[in-house]
């Protein structure tokens, strides 16, 4: 085997036309697309093939079948998504991604899938916030499981060479400032490995392990972001993160932990210390229409939700998660810092382990809680990023040749906010689509794959540098404990300039003693050391939140500023684009893609309706 | 090496986490943890003292001892939600999650102990070499669907429901760690594919729309004759597959009719294996295997 001379001796090198880093849904479909079009494919994860973060998807894949709403289609999805996303997302991608959300869903049942059904036996979908029409295909509530499942069987199937447990520390690039390769390590030996290939696709999903409180699984760092800038790309929306309203704050130990939106729509309600429905107090003018304001109505929607309107607990996402916030502040939180969720009040026992079984199991294994007697106690949790590395829309190349992305990691197709459902749909087509792209550079016009030793070696040194100092430097938990204290306290669902700049002088301190983290013991398994490594990435990712949120002085979508309470019209047609050049982190505002009028004419239309499908939106998550 | 070799093995007399009942932690207590340190050449329980704090699961006070005693432990999780399967081990000697072990529900008046799946071969501390698993999965004939009809597949959700329970399993590998086919006989996994692998085939042989018949596959290369249904798998199992009676018991009663079909043949053309196991083997080595009786002669 062809092998590279570094300071650590000789490492492996594995060559291959596409190689894929990170197996969740993204990814996995990426890798079946490149074999599929006859490319040796390499698909590389941090974790267990088949544990990553999708494996905690729940609720369920957007796409607009219409088996239980003949009247759904793309149309109407794609504007569900840029109407939820604040009208910030690239347009051509929500259009791509509304388009093609059917096939990829097909697909998975013909890979073995096992969706419910409807009666006359074809894929079931269920109501999910910001959709007009029932619209999510779902599996109970383990959706991203079988997602998982069904595209690591399809790669398993078609050969893919699987390098798990493999952590990749940098890409790397040729003469010609193409992406060519990446170094990594076994976290299992410690020991390092190359790749070489002619097409790079990152997939490597989120960056919630930067705050403090997030649904996130451990694996979210941000690596993929990082990675990307540190190779020349350009990261947008950064500053566009989703808090989810409704996380567990206790026990501390399953702090975060999602509560799903299902709980609110099957009657769940939010109430305060003093025992009030304090939602009623938060409807914005902007929703005032379609908005219960007494408690009688809101309790009859859910019975007929022709004639009366949504209950407020219902709003969308950021509205309740302020709300929340404010309630807290106030000083009429739960005993941990929370509110109360309470269905045990307003439906039977029998109905709500049938309705929420995974729920009432989590309250029951982990809170010892009991929610068919007693209210849970919940808060705002970390959960999505929709911002990530600027793409093409059409062939996910980001601004570097040779690198794709696709999945979590990748920005635009959520604009400011996303929409439940629509992160695992954006997963396979554009997963699909970065791994179709990627096959077709590979197999096209020649490409230098050769490995420049210096750069391998740099990267090695650097890496290994964490375990040979001794003493002396912070301890690696240490660090990320300061980071997500200061990603909550000042970075979190509330902005305002005084507490952004703040955190940007901290993070530049913390940036200062990551330098000089110390990870003692050795290279086997020394998850020491591997959180060293993964702070590089946070410590990116929050530098780019941070300038972002401080650049875009308005409010939009998961982006609130205190300071700036409402949306500049202006700002719907600008980008904050984040580099990272010599060492620094800069943003700049750049003018997005223009929507064409054939497409700007489906919201026209809409108002002129008398913007019903508002009307019919109910929030959810997931 | 499996640890349970090594020189020091979880007391097997200690109480299981669920006997052992709600004992609570009163914060302001001393915890004594007992971790298995260590890698394939041998290693012990090392004793770590930390406070008790409030609702922890068993995988909290092994970060907090990271954090604060042993950067270098080796723990591997990922979801902390019970859902992605990587933090099996075995506490007071019962495999379980560590992320679903509430500490509350272990006597912690006395020392715990946290150790690593017995059946995979350790790689460092509480963590362990899988890779017979995903080796294992490599094997499984794949699924094969007849090509959709115009309109699309349609299923009936009763037709979907039996899949449904299997597509539950998170690939914990618990099963696969209690199942004494392996758990006791290293040499067995050379043609045993274990409970996790009976559940993927009985979801497969019961997929509405698969057509490839692997039964005899399923008996002469994945074993299935091997097991002898004790139905420690199926107590084990976080996600509640009733892997012995919903998977393994039919999946043995399709297997035994299968003896002569002709598909089988085809299968095993396209499949390249090892010389297949008699059943006369199978109940041989299981019956030397195991407490219970074998059904594997049938
Ligand atoms: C609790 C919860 C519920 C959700 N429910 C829904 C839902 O119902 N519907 C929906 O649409 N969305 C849902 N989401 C969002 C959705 O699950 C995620 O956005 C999505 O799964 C991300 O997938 P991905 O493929 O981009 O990345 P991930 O699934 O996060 O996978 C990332 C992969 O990259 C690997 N990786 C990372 N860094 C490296 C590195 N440096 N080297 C090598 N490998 C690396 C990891 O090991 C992993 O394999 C939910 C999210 C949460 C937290
Ligand atoms: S029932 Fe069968 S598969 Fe399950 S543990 Fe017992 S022998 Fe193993
Ligand atoms: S069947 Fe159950 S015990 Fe076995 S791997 Fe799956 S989830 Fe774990
Ligand atoms: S960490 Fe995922 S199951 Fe325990």
């Amino acid at each position: 085997m062809p092998s590279i001379s570094t300071s650590a001796g000789e490492i492996p090198l594995h060559e291959y036309d596409v190689i894929v880093i990170g197996a969740g849904g993204a990814g996995m479909r990426a890798a079946v697309e490149a074999i599929d079009k006859g490319c040796t494919t390499a698909l590389i994860c941090k974790s267990l093939l088949g544990k990553a973060h999708t494996v905690m998807a729940e609720g369920g894949v957007a796409a607009a079948l219409g088996n239980v709403w003949p009247q759904d289609n793309w149309q109407v999805h794609f504007r569900d998504t840029m109407r939820g996303g604040k009208m910030l997302n690239n347009w051509r991608m929500a259009q791509i991604h509304a388009q093609e959300a059917p096939d990829r869903v097909l697909e998975l049942e013909a890979w073995g899938a096992l969706f419910d059904r409807t009666p006359d036996g074809r894929i079931l979908q269920r109501d999910f916030g910001g959709h007009r029409y029932a619209r999510l295909a779902h599996v109970g509530d383990r959706t991203g499981l079988e997602m998982i499942r069904t595209t690591q069987q399809r790669a398993v199937a078609l050969g893919v060479d699987v390098y798990m447990e493999c952590k990749i520390v940098r890409l790397l690039k040729n003469a010609d400032g193409a992406v060519n390769g990446a170094v990594g390590f076994w976290r299992e030996s410690g020991d390092f490995v190359a790749f070489s290939a002619k097409s790079v696709v990152l997939a490597t999903g989120g960056v919630g392990k930067t705050w403090k409180f997030t649904s996130n699984s451990w694996e979210c760092t941000g690596d993929g972001q990082a990675l990307a800038l540190w190779a020349g790309a350009d990261a947008i929306e950064m500053e566009c993160v989703q808090f989810h309203p409704t996380g567990m704050v206790w026990p501390m130990s399953a702090r975060g932990l999602l509560v799903t939106e299902g709980v609110r729509g099957d009657g769940g309600v939010l109430k305060n210390s003093n025992g009030e429905r304090f939602m009623f107090d938060y409807i914005s003018p902007y929703f005032a229409a379609e908005t219960a304001d007494t408690i009688d109505e809101a309790d009859h929607w859910y019975d007929d939700k022709v004639n009366y309107r949504r209950p407020p607990e219902l709003l969308p996402r950021d509205e309740v998660a302020r709300a929340i916030n404010s309630e807290v502040k106030a000083g009429r939180g739960s005993p941990h810092g929370g509110v109360f969720l309470d269905i045990a009040s307003r439906r039977s026992a029998d109905f709500i382990k049938r309705r929420l079984p995974s729920m009432y199991h989590q309250f029951k294994q982990l809170a010892d809680v009991d929610i068919t007697t007693d209210p849970m106690e919940i808060g705002p949790t970390c959960h999505y990023i929709m911002g990530g590395v600027r793409v093409d829309a059409d062939t996910e190349q980001t601004a570097v040749p040779g690198l794709f992305a696709a999945g979590e990691v990748a920005g635009g197709m959520h604009g400011a906010n996303r929409l439940g459902g629509n992160s695992l749909s954006d997963l396979l087509v554009f997963g699909r689509r970065a791994g179709l792209a990627a096959a077709e550079r590979a197999k096209g016009t020649p490409v230098d794959t050769s490995l420049e030793a210096g750069q391998v070696n740099e990267v090695v040194t650097h890496a290994l540098s964490f375990l040979e100092r001794d003493g002396g430097g912070t301890q690696p938990y240490d660090l990320h404990h300061d980071l997500q204290e200061t990603m909550q306290a000042l970075v979190g669902i509330i902005r305002t300039e005084s507490e952004l700049l703040e955190a940007k002088e901290k993070l530049v301190e913390l940036g200062e003693r990551a330098k000089k983290a110390s990870a003692p013991g050795s290279r086997r398994f020394n998850p020491g050391w591997h959180m060293a490594l993964d702070l590089e990435s946070m410590l990116t990712v929050a530098n780019c939140t941070t300038i972002a949120a401080l650049a875009r002085k308005e409010s939009r979508g998961g982006h609130t500023r205190e300071d700036y309470p409402n949306p500049d019209p202006e700002l719907e047609k600008v980008n904050y684009v984040c580099r990272y050049r010599d060492g620094e982190y800069t943003v700049t505002p750049e003018a997005k893609p223009e929507m064409p009028s054939e497409l700007r004419q489906l919201f026209e239309e809409e108002e002129a309706s008398g913007g019903e499908a508002v009307a019919a939106t109910k929030e959810g998550d997931n | 090496m499996a640890v349970g070799t090594s020189q020091t093995e979880g007391p097997s007399g200690a109480p299981s986490p669920a006997s052992a009942g709600e004992h609570g932690t009163a914060s302001g207590e001393t915890l004594h943890m007992q971790l298995w340190r260590g890698d394939k050449d041998g290693g012990q329980f090392v004793e770590y003292q930390v406070p008790a704090q409030e609702g922890e699961v068993v995988l909290d006070v092994v970060h907090r001892i990271q954090a604060s005693h042993a950067p270098d432990l080796a723990v591997r999780w990922n979801c902390k939600a019970g859902k992605c399967g990587s933090c099996s081990a075995e506490i007071n000697g019962v495999p379980a999650l560590m992320c679903m072990t509430r500490m509350s529900t272990l006597d912690t008046a006395s020392p715990i102990t946290v150790s690593p799946m017995r059946t995979f071969p350790v790689l460092r501390d509480l963590v362990t070499d899988v890779s017979f698993n995903f080796e294992v999965a490599k094997l499984i004939p794949s699924f094969t669907p007849a090509p959709p009809p115009p309109g699309g597949y349609r299923m009936q959700q009763v037709d979907v429901e039996r899949g449904q329970e299997f597509r539950k399993c998170i690939e914990c590998f618990l099963c696969q760690n209690v199942c004494h086919v392996i758990r006791d006989h290293e040499e067995n996994k050379a043609h045993y594919a274990g409970p996790r692998f009976f559940v993927r085939l009985a979801e497969l042989e019961m997929h509405p729309l698969d057509t490839l018949d692997r039964r005899a596959y399923v008996r002469e290369r994945m074993g299935v004759g091997y097991c002898n249904i004790t139905k420690c798998c199926t107590e084990v199992c976080p996600e509640g597959i009733h892997i012995t009676d919903n998977a393994i018991i039919p999946l043995k009663e399709r297997v035994v009719d299968s003896r002569y079909d002709p598909v089988a043949w085809l299968g095993r053309k396209i499949l390249r294996r090892p010389a297949p196991m008699t059943a006369a083997e199978a109940a041989a080595h299981t019956s030397a295997a195991t407490r219970g009786v074998s059904d594997a002669a049938r």
